[in-house]
């Protein structure tokens, strides 16, 4: 600018430095939670494994995987069982877990921004709605696998696509009309969904149509990681890219015009990231509520809301979020509870706690 | 008028125009009643120019169509610099810190996957202080008051390296105290060299510091020009509706105009001013 008169007479560097320790110490802290969580939730169940022999199987395995390094730079001290319980059972599920729960809290975090509502959350899209009936659908045909991730895909993506095209109808509020028309698509889902369950055969069908409906990562195996990996990385690459931009467009629309962001376009491609996302995470786990709603508002009531700190920490907060719930599944009874009945179970008193503690630091207006 | 009494940035040498409005018309539907029709004006560098006209008659929407938020349905608007818009401050982006809303300034020179670099956050610490609001750089957006905030969008609208600012009642809502703020650090601006737009209701505050002024008066009908000759005592009559008298009251520098308007009890103070002035100073 020709006309500044004002050099900065303040020094940025050190206060810039010591903010960069500040803003990267949760997302440490995070890192470190999560790392524990896994290898915990490795360690865990009908088969205890000690938590080191699980670092030196795993570490073992990346060394076999990684050309002239020599992997007998790790004894061998573990039991041709635990190796299998770890790699072949539990590590899968585990990243799989990561996957579904970060995507969803990623999801939750850039909606609630994109909203300016902390109440917002993947479900409300209607992409979740419309991806289980793409499920169930593909259930009841009698198919699996790729048709499975195909349907969950093809309905969540057409739900939001019809969600969008109602937020055109509107007359200046889009917004809103984005959110009401999620709430129709998502209850028009559900009905088509509660259809296929009436028509279902009760004793073929219907059993494996309730259970992946209240989701579940017991059927977690490298493939499906794959499968899943694919639909999130896109997406959450394509949201975390945007963090910034996430902070501009959380302002409302006038503002980010103003600041030369297009919020209509910007919008857009992420809504479309989210139910890319959401999609995918349905398709290998079913519907999985409450993630997306709860620990994004952990994480803003934790570091505020620069989506710069804050979608890194959803991520990884998430991830470890459904890891421990997942272990909770599988080693509270005998028998599996699914995912959704337990994040639903932990997730309502838990956001009671936080409404109720809400501090001015949660959302607009410090209210 | 004795222009020069009044404390006004003075016309920099170089008379540049950074903004040009031709024959703007504009309304929102093709039925609807024309905000405004056949609009022209120019606003130059180091020059403030004050809208004035009652709620709802189209000045938010004017702003608009300068900041090239709106297009206008006739008519160009044809900026030549960057534009700085500041709205309304509405309670968004309540949770950010202070360095992080005035850092916002500096996204239209980031591609959509770029976080801000250091030379952004020099321009923020630079525009921050300018304005004066380095002090709460580590602050909360929410926890400043309404006159605080203002700065800190105005500083936003600084570091987006515009030189036009463009600004949606800027001293709306304020105390005295940052009423006189606002305008010190917006003359300050255009004494820079900025091309300065805002509306406001207080004609007082575009006497004191615009050098031209529009009025929206009746249905359509805009008028443009000098401030001294735009806001005469009819005119804001006119546009008010209801009578306002114009006295002048001494100041140390002069004198200066302001206007009184007639809340019911009549306006006649033309004739005894001065006196009235300096006795209440005293008083004070």
């Amino acid at each position: 600018m020709s006309v500044v008169e004002h050099e900065p007479t303040v020094a940025p560097t050190p206060s810039l430095r010591k903010k960069l320790l500040v803003q990267s110490h949760p997302i440490l802290l995070c890192v470190v939670v999560l790392l524990v969580a896994a290898v915990a939730s490795m360690a865990v169940g009908r088969y205890w494994v000690p938590p080191n022999e699980i670092l030196r199987i795993v570490f073992h395995r990346i060394l076999e995987l990684l050309p002239l390094v020599d992997e007998g730079l790790i004894r061998q001290t573990w039991t041709p069982q635990e190796a299998t319980v770890v790699l072949d059972v539990r590590l899968p599920r585990v990243l799989l877990a990561f996957i579904v729960g970060g995507a969803l809290s990623l999801g939750g975090a850039c909606l609630q921004a994109l909203f300016q509502n902390p109440l917002v959350s993947p479900d409300i899209v209607g992409v979740t709605a419309g991806a289980s009936f793409g499920g169930v659908l593909v259930l009841v045909l009698g198919l699996s696998g790729a048709a499975m991730v195909g349907g969950a895909f093809g309905f969540g993506l057409l739900a939001l696509t019809v969600v969008l095209l109602l937020g055109r109808l509107g007359n200046g509020e889009k917004t809103l009309m984005i959110v009401l028309g999620g709430i129709v698509v998502a209850s028009f889902f559900n009905a088509l969904v509660s259809f296929m369950t009436y028509i279902a055969d009760p004793y073929s069908e219907l059993p494996s149509i309730v259970h992946w409906l209240l989701g579940s990562l017991a059927s977690a195996g490298y493939d499906k990681v794959l499968i899943a990996l694919i639909p999130v990385g896109i997406g959450a690459l394509i949201v975390l890219g945007m963090r910034w931009r996430l902070n501009v467009l959380s302002l409302g629309d006038d503002d980010a015009t103003a600041l030369g962001v297009n919020p209509h376009r910007s919008r857009m491609l992420l809504l479309a990231a989210v139910a890319l996302m959401t999609a995918g995470t349905v398709a290998v786990a079913g519907a999985v509520g409450w993630v997306g709603l709860v620990v994004p508002h952990l994480a803003r009531l934790w570091v505020g809301t620069d989506h710069r700190v804050l979608l890194p920490i959803s991520l990884l907060l998430g991830g470890s979020y459904l890891i421990l719930i997942d272990t909770l599944s599988r080693s509270l009874s005998s028998s599996e509870i699914p995912l959704g009945i337990l994040t639903a179970m932990i997730g309502a008193p838990v956001f009671v706690v936080l409404l109720a503690q809400k501090k001015k630091k949660a959302w607009l207006n410090g209210n | 008028m004795e222009t020069s009494l009044i404390s006004r940035p003075e016309a920099l040498s170089t008379d540049e125009v950074l903004l040009e409005v031709n024959s703007a018309s504009f309304r929102y539907s093709a039925r609807g009643p024309w905000l405004f029709k056949g609009l022209s004006l120019t606003v130059s560098a180091g020059e403030i120019l004050s809208i004035l006209g009652p709620n709802a008659r189209g000045k938010t929407t004017l702003l608009k169509c300068l900041a090239g938020l709106l297009k206008p349905v006739a008519g160009q608007v044809s900026a030549h610099a960057d534009i700085g818009y500041v709205p309304q401050d509405h309670g968004s982006g309540a949770a950010f810190l202070v360095r992080d809303m005035v850092l916002m300034g500096r996204t239209r020179m980031l591609r959509p996957f770029q976080v801000p670099r250091a030379e952004d956050r020099e321009a923020a610490t630079a525009a921050m202080l300018r304005v004066g609001v380095e002090d709460w750089a580590d602050r909360e957006y929410s926890q400043l008051s309404g006159g605080q905030r203002q700065l800190v969008l105005i500083a936003r609208a600084v570091a987006s390296g515009s030189r036009i600012l463009i600004l949606d009642e800027p001293a709306s809502a304020l105390d005295l105290r940052n009423q006189a703020k606002i305008l010190a650090v917006l003359g300050q601006l255009a004494e820079d060299g900025f091309a300065v737009v805002m509306t406001t209701h207080h004609p007082d505050h575009a006497l004191h510091i615009s050098r031209n002024a529009l009025l929206f008066v009746g249905s359509h009908d805009t008028r443009w020009g000098p401030v001294e000759e735009m806001l005469s005592a009819s005119a804001l009559s006119e546009v008010y509706g209801l009578p306002i008298c114009l006295p002048r009251v001494l100041t140390d520098s002069g004198s200066r105009h302001v206007a009184v308007p007639d809340f019911g009890q009549g306006c006649r103070v033309n004739r005894i001013t001065p006196v009235t002035i300096e006795t209440s100073k005293e008083n004070l």
